[in-house]
């Protein structure tokens, strides 16, 4: 039993592995969005696996938008804002960091892991963190698995 | 207003299990301004219904929809298509709706997904105050716009008590004594000496303890 549960285990781990997550991504326009374009003509390497939506700031984000995209298949979402202090609108990072927490809590109360929805900060200079940032949370839902409402999709 | 606030998703979810139908009915006139069942809320809870079935392998079918007003029977009427084709409907209103729409509905399963808290103004985005109980019997105009019925924890007709601590109510350090706010409002109206009038007990009978109560405007109502 013991060598049969250390196979599938290692087969799990082999699937997870090769598992390429679906992430979407909320961007401010005026940090992570420029960010990621600073990424790109630097040729800096990050995971391709974010669709990256704009936002005219972070506290456009609602919980609505995240939960939906968790409801459509999403593995995780992130939303990404101005270093705290720095929103171009005073207060739109603090908004949305507040609306990912409530966001978090209510996915768990329906038993999806709260760290699928995750908030990041950093400047429209910070091209490094933004390839950093991407692959961390790539790796994170790797090693979680797909999301339990991706059928067909080995866990 | 009256103001609620959303159930825990896990007494939702109990309440809610079973049904493969479920119209999410959000109300648009006080949840929705106390951000708890209006349009924006119906979304999110109706999404989350989705994400447990689709998750637990027993996809619900959710049916979002907002009227204007829950409590009015002209309202509700226009329910009428959603609430045939759910198998429940779980109300966003505050407990007056959720009634309604069980009485008008009476073969379906009405189910509230919000407790109703209170009824009161906010104090700033998102924080509501309660000020009044619908005591039956105002008497703001003793007061100075401060109802101690709602907002004294003792209910004392003729206060402070012994437990107003500056300005604070003992029951809770946070919370304004009422009898503190009307002190200094009738100072600054130089009414100080309302304060000495002795109010007489008060007729908790009309304030609902006496059973039931009907408000009943005559020459409007058609026989």
């Amino acid at each position: 039993m013991a060598s049969e549960a250390v196979v599938v285990s290692a087969t799990e781990a082999k699937e997870k592995a090769q598992f390429d997550p679906r992430i979407v991504a909320f961007c401010c326009n005026y940090c992570a969005y420029a960010a990621a374009d600073l990424a790109g003509s630097m040729r800096l390497n990050y995971p391709p696996n974010a669709r990256i939506i704009r936002l005219p700031c972070s506290g456009k984000i609602e919980i609505l938008y995240l939960l939906r995209a968790i409801e459509d298949g999403a593995d995780g979402v992130m939303v990404m804002g101005c270093l705290e202090g720095d929103c171009h609108f005073m207060n739109g990072n603090y908004r949305a960091r507040k609306r990912v927490a409530a966001a978090k809590k209510l996915l768990e109360a329906v038993g999806i892991e709260p760290e699928r929805v995750e908030m990041y900060n950093l400047s429209s200079s910070m091209a490094s963190k933004f390839a950093e940032v991407m692959a961390d949370m790539t790796e994170k839902m790797r090693k979680l698995g797909p999301s339990p409402l991706r059928k067909g999709v080995a866990r | 207003m009256i103001v609620g606030e959303r159930k825990p998703v896990a007494e939702i979810l109990e309440m809610t299990k079973g049904y493969d139908k479920i119209y999410v009915a959000g109300c648009g006139t006080c949840v929705t301004v106390c951000l708890a069942g209006g349009e924006k809320e119906v979304s999110i809870l109706s999404s989350l219904l989705r994400i447990n079935g689709k998750k637990n392998g027993h996809e619900v079918k959710v049916v979002e929809g907002t009227i204007e007003r829950q409590c009015e029977r002209e309202w509700v009427g226009e329910m009428k298509d959603k609430v045939r084709d759910a198998d429940a409907v779980l109300s966003m209103a505050c407990g007056i709706g959720v009634q309604l729409v069980a009485e008008m509905y009476p073969e379906k399963p009405v189910l509230p997904a919000l407790n109703t808290t209170l009824m009161g103004f906010p104090t700033q985005h998102a924080v509501w105050l309660e000020n009044c109980r619908a005591c039956g019997d105002c008497m703001l105009h003793l007061t100075g716009g401060i109802c101690p019925v709602s907002r004294c924890a003792k209910q004392l007709m003729n206060g402070p008590c012994g437990g107003s601590q500056n300005g604070k109510c003992e029951v809770d350090s946070q919370t304004d004594c009422a009898w503190a706010l009307i002190y200094e409002k009738l100072k600054a109206t130089n009414r100080l000496d309302w304060m000495s009038k002795i109010q007489p007990p008060k007729r908790w009978d009309i304030a609902g303890y006496g059973g039931p109560r009907k408000t009943v405007k005559e020459e409007e109502v058609v026989s």
